[in-house]
């Protein structure tokens, strides 16, 4: 946080900061990712810009009390551009020890904690490792403590509507959430029209949830809180005029899908089997049926790449989305969604690994899985999103790659983009060009081999068209016929052929630009997917203090765009940071002959602001 | 449409040289398929057949239709995926009992329980051809091959019994030498507008040759064949003297003998609805019981697409909204900055 100014003599007392980082925590059962969302969206019409990192265990509902069950969400919002969820919490919302105990290591010195002391039992205490409550021995001094005892409270709020006991209290994050509206000084409209159409036919729970959250309200303003204790002033960010919604990655990627399916003029058939983080791209979309995509929950993901395939055969655009893991499995799919030359698209959500590994958390280390996880010389189209609104100009420009390569295309995302949410300035869909696709038609010369000149992608013979019958398999097919082929030249052809088509798309797509800074200089910072937020603040920090650094994002993993070696032979250090051991960096040292030095973190959590400049300074550092 | 009674078997044979072993049984499935496809009435352009890996799923190549040869064990797959874009082809799923039920076996169930208005063509060998004569998972106890040189000792599943409990709503058994019979359940199969199963009794003249022989040659056919229709008596034998009786007491069939007290009337009539049958039916096997073939069950549901394609059109009837991307963007919370 970076209060701006303490009011002290006036009442009520405000703090004035520019910026804020607040994080509730509790069991996963809390309604801790509700709440978060709530607050969010309060935020976001309040006119902070912002971002969020909602960070929650793999197990759905944890034995109460749990360390392992704690349920995280949280929010830094700002007057000034915010890309990342925020280094350190300033606000800490805990319902229960397990909370305070794995959350307050990344609580600011004097920052504010939030508890509910009835859910500090001597039981609870014991769960979470506490001998003492520290809430009695002192040990949370260096902290503003806000102790209430929340369950009552709730309790007491909701009486009239009575309700059962386990129903009453699960009231306890709107009250919450009541009070942290209030030391924010933000509207509850948004979050009461909400509850009223969630809990539409059951008004008990409806009016009982408004009830918690307006008496939440009713103690921030009434109750003597610590001292040093007040509403913060956090002023509206200056945003670009229009009109704004807030998206998830996931959302963005989903709504991308469909615009591109328009602007090519194509169906989708998007077949999926579930998995964490990737699932939601399948609620979603099952969730648009007016437009012209069919859902379909597969056996499993090889069933899932197989029928999105079967459909490009048949004349849609075929999508399959999965996770680290589940990518594995359509490899063999893909393989032959390029032996055979048709469009598909494969949306790898990354986690962290390997095999199950961390299901709910976040990771980029599928780079080298997406760029060569296949058998045989197997090259595709890799691209990367850097941020949750940019996830919906990268799914289009995946269906426009697979359409007009007729080519398998993979598109990186990973947990934190597709659970994250933030501001989008809400595109026109109309300033979109359209790409629509050529389909073949009946001729005499016609050959299912046959390929455009200039992007050598193979015809697309939709079945149903008279006078196009023909064969496709995974048996390598001769070059002018499509006819099965063993012969040893043609082999060659067909190899060289595949890589030539895609190496081409660096044609067209555009030159590597710089995201900050100058195009040429001491340090280039580069990364790719949702490192984006952090190593941006990172460069953009360093800049304030005068330091000739850069920041490079690559949206092009494969082919890599085509002046991406000399623009990084024109700075003395490359710095790359990723959520992985080091496979991008491997990749542009290998690529381009420079220097490129690695800055790794795979923790699950993405990284901090100060971690990017400490590497930058530690670069420079070495140049003096 | 098209006017298909004027094709003929040509019209359904591809330019590409058929590459399968002299004497394989495949020859003959692909000549009563070819011969078959102009009488249904279907359109050349809106036929697909779709194949796994092994010699069998070379089949889509030497057809004059769409075709398309994947990957091992996703023909069903592949196929769903065919008819998820585009429900109005006619689309068939050629696999052997290894693509089919062995690699390929979890795609299998769900092809079935799904109901997805496709043919699956299962040629059973026994036996893998394409990698030279592994025993497979329909080979019998006892099957020496290369990878089970003292014989193998796994138990073999049978298709039709995977099939039925897959819950598939057509399941039927032919052999690929009788192209009469197995013309006939290819047109029920088709007919069928569900998923349609359909094991062929295949010869591999290389790996494992006459493991069939005793269902048809034709000195010990009438004895080892139980030939279906529904509505009629299960009657086999070489002088259509035995039967097939409920031993009701036990809970099983029987084979009886007419005569001695005995009559026609005793024995169980065919009915292809009856679930608990066919699962009795596709459990006889020689030398105990003749074996089934024709059409064992076929219980007819709505289709897979159908019922998807259905609710979509429901959901877009109910709640009417234009496919506009701009207007779902601005859905749900929104705020203006000035």
């Amino acid at each position: 946080m970076s209060v701006v100014e303490e009011t002290t003599s006036l009442e009520p007392q405000f703090t004035h900061a520019s910026d804020v980082v607040v994080r509730f925590a509790g069991d996963s059962g809390d309604g801790m990712q509700l709440t978060g969302n709530n607050f969010t969206e309060a935020t976001a019409i309040y006119g902070n810009d912002l971002a969020t990192f909602p960070d929650f265990p793999a197990e759905i509902r944890a034995p109460a009390g749990a360390t392992f069950g704690v349920s995280a969400f949280q929010i830094y919002f700002g007057s000034e551009e915010v890309t990342t969820a925020g280094d350190v919490v300033d606000v800490l919302v805990c319902m229960n020890p397990a909370a305070l105990i794995t959350q307050l290591n990344d609580l600011v010195e004097g920052g504010v904690i939030i508890v509910d002391r009835d859910a500090f039992t001597p039981r609870n205490l014991t769960r979470a490792g506490y001998t003492t409550n520290p809430l009695d021995d002192n040990s949370l001094d260096g902290y503003r403590v806000i102790d209430i005892e929340v369950t009552k409270q709730v309790l007491e709020a909701v009486k009239p509507f009575n309700l059962s006991h386990k129903f009453a209290v699960r009231c306890k994050n709107m009250w919450t959430l009541g009070l942290v509206m209030w030391l924010f000084d933000r509207s509850r409209d948004a979050t009461v029209d909400g509850l009223s159409s969630k809990f539409n036919s059951k008004p008990d729970i409806r009016d009982a949830n408004i009830a918690a959250l307006n008496a939440g309200h009713a103690y921030g303003e009434t109750a003597e809180l610590p001292s040093g204790v007040e509403i913060y002033k956090v002023p509206a960010a200056v945003m670009a005029p229009g009109l704004y919604r807030n998206t998830t990655g996931s959302d963005a990627i989903a709504y991308g899908l469909l615009a591109g399916g328009q602007l090519a003029e194509v169906p989708i058939v998007f077949a999926s089997y579930p998995i964490t983080p990737a699932s939601s791209l399948l609620h979603t979309l099952s969730n648009h049926k007016q437009f012209d995509v069919v859902t379909f929950q597969a056996e499993d993901e090889i069933a899932a790449v197989c029928a999105a395939l079967g459909a490009s055969f048949a004349g849609s655009l075929g999508i399959t989305s999965s996770s680290g893991p589940g990518i594995s499995l359509k490899g063999e799919g893909i393989s032959l969604a390029i032996a055979t030359e048709l469009p598909l698209i494969v949306i790898n959500t990354q986690r962290g690994g390997p095999s199950t590994g961390l299901p709910t958390k976040t990771e980029q280390s599928d780079l080298n899985l997406a760029l060569s996880g296949r058998h045989a010389d197997t090259i595709m189209p890799v691209i990367s999103a850097s941020t949750c609104t940019d996830c919906f100009d990268v799914a289009i420009e995946a269906v426009r790659l697979a359409t007009k390569y007729m080519t398998p295309v993979m598109l990186l995302s990973d947990g934190y983009l597709a659970n994250a949410s933030e501001p989008w300035h809400v595109p026109d869909f109309n300033d979109y060009e359209p790409f629509p696709v050529k389909y073949a038609e009946p001729s005499e010369d016609f050959s299912p081999a046959g390929r455009d000149a200039e992007t050598l992608a193979r015809v697309w013979a939709k079945p149903g068209v008279a006078g196009l019958e023909h064969r496709i398999g995974g048996i390598e097919n001769d070059y002018d016929t499509g006819d099965i082929s063993y012969d040893d030249d043609n082999h060659q052809k067909m190899t060289d052929v595949r890589h030539e088509r895609i190496n081409n798309i660096a044609n067209d797509i555009p030159e590597q630009d710089v995201a900050l800074g100058n195009k040429t200089g001491k340090l280039a910072v580069v990364g790719w997917g949702s490192t984006f937020g952090a190593i941006h603040q990172g460069v953009k920090r360093a800049h304030v203090r005068g330091l000739d650094v850069s920041h490079i994002q690559i949206r092009y993993l494969c082919p890599l765009p085509r002046n991406l070696g000399e623009l990084l032979a024109g700075f003395d250090h490359v710095l790359v940071p990723e959520m992985n051991k080091g496979q991008l960096v491997n990749i542009l040292r290998a690529k381009f002959l420079i220097d490129a030095r690695p800055l790794n973190k795979v923790s699950g959590k993405p990284f901090l602001i100060r971690e990017i400049e400490d590497a930058i300074d530690a670069e420079l550092e070495s140049d003096s | 449409m098209n006017a298909p009674e004027k094709l003929t078997l040509k019209d359904y044979t591809s330019d590409q040289e058929v590459r399968w072993c002299p004497g394989c049984g495949d020859y003959a499935i692909l000549k009563a398929v070819q011969k078959l496809m102009p009488e249904l009435g279907v359109p050349k352009e809106k036929t697909v057949f779709v194949s796994g890996i092994g010699c069998s799923s070379r089949f889509p190549y030497y057809m004059e239709t769409f075709g398309f040869h994947t990957i091992h064990g996703r023909a069903p797959s592949v196929a769903t995926g065919v008819k998820l874009a585009n429900p109005d082809l006619d689309v068939w799923v050629i696999t052997g009992d290894g693509d089919g039920l062995s690699i390929g076996g979890n795609h299998m169930l769900h092809v079935l329980r799904r109901n997805v208005n496709l043919q699956v063509l299962l040629f059973n060998n026994e036996i893998y051809g394409l990698t030279k004569g592994q025993y497979s998972p329909t080979s019998r106890v006892g099957t020496k091959s290369p990878s089970t040189p003292d014989g193998s000792v796994d138990l073999p599943l049978s298709p039709c019994v995977v099939a039925l409990g897959a819950n598939a709503r057509f399941v039927a058994r032919s052999i690929d030498t009788e192209m009469k019979h197995l013309t006939e359940v290819l047109r029920r199969a088709h007919a069928n507008d569900g998923a349609s199963f359909v094991e062929i009794y295949q010869n591999c003249p290389v790996y494992n040759d006459g493991i069939f022989d005793y269902i048809k040659d034709k000195k010990s056919a009438k004895e080892t064949r139980l030939v279906l229709e529904h509505g009629q008596p299960l009657i086999f034998g070489t002088d259509a003297d035995k039967g097939v009786m409920l031993d009701a007491a036990n809970m099983r069939l029987q084979v009886v003998t007419l005569g001695n007290g005995i009559a026609e009337s005793d024995l169980i009539v065919h009915d292809e609805t009856n679930k608990v049958l066919a699962q009795m039916l596709t459990a006889m096997r020689t030398p105990d019981f003749p074996e089934p073939i024709g059409v064992i069950y076929c219980n007819p549901e709505e289709s897979f697409t159908s019922s998807l394609y259905g609710q979509r059109d429901a959901v877009r009837n109910a709640k009417p909204q234009l496919p506009d991307i701009n207007a779902a963007l601005r859905t749900g919370h929104t705020w203006v900055v000035d």
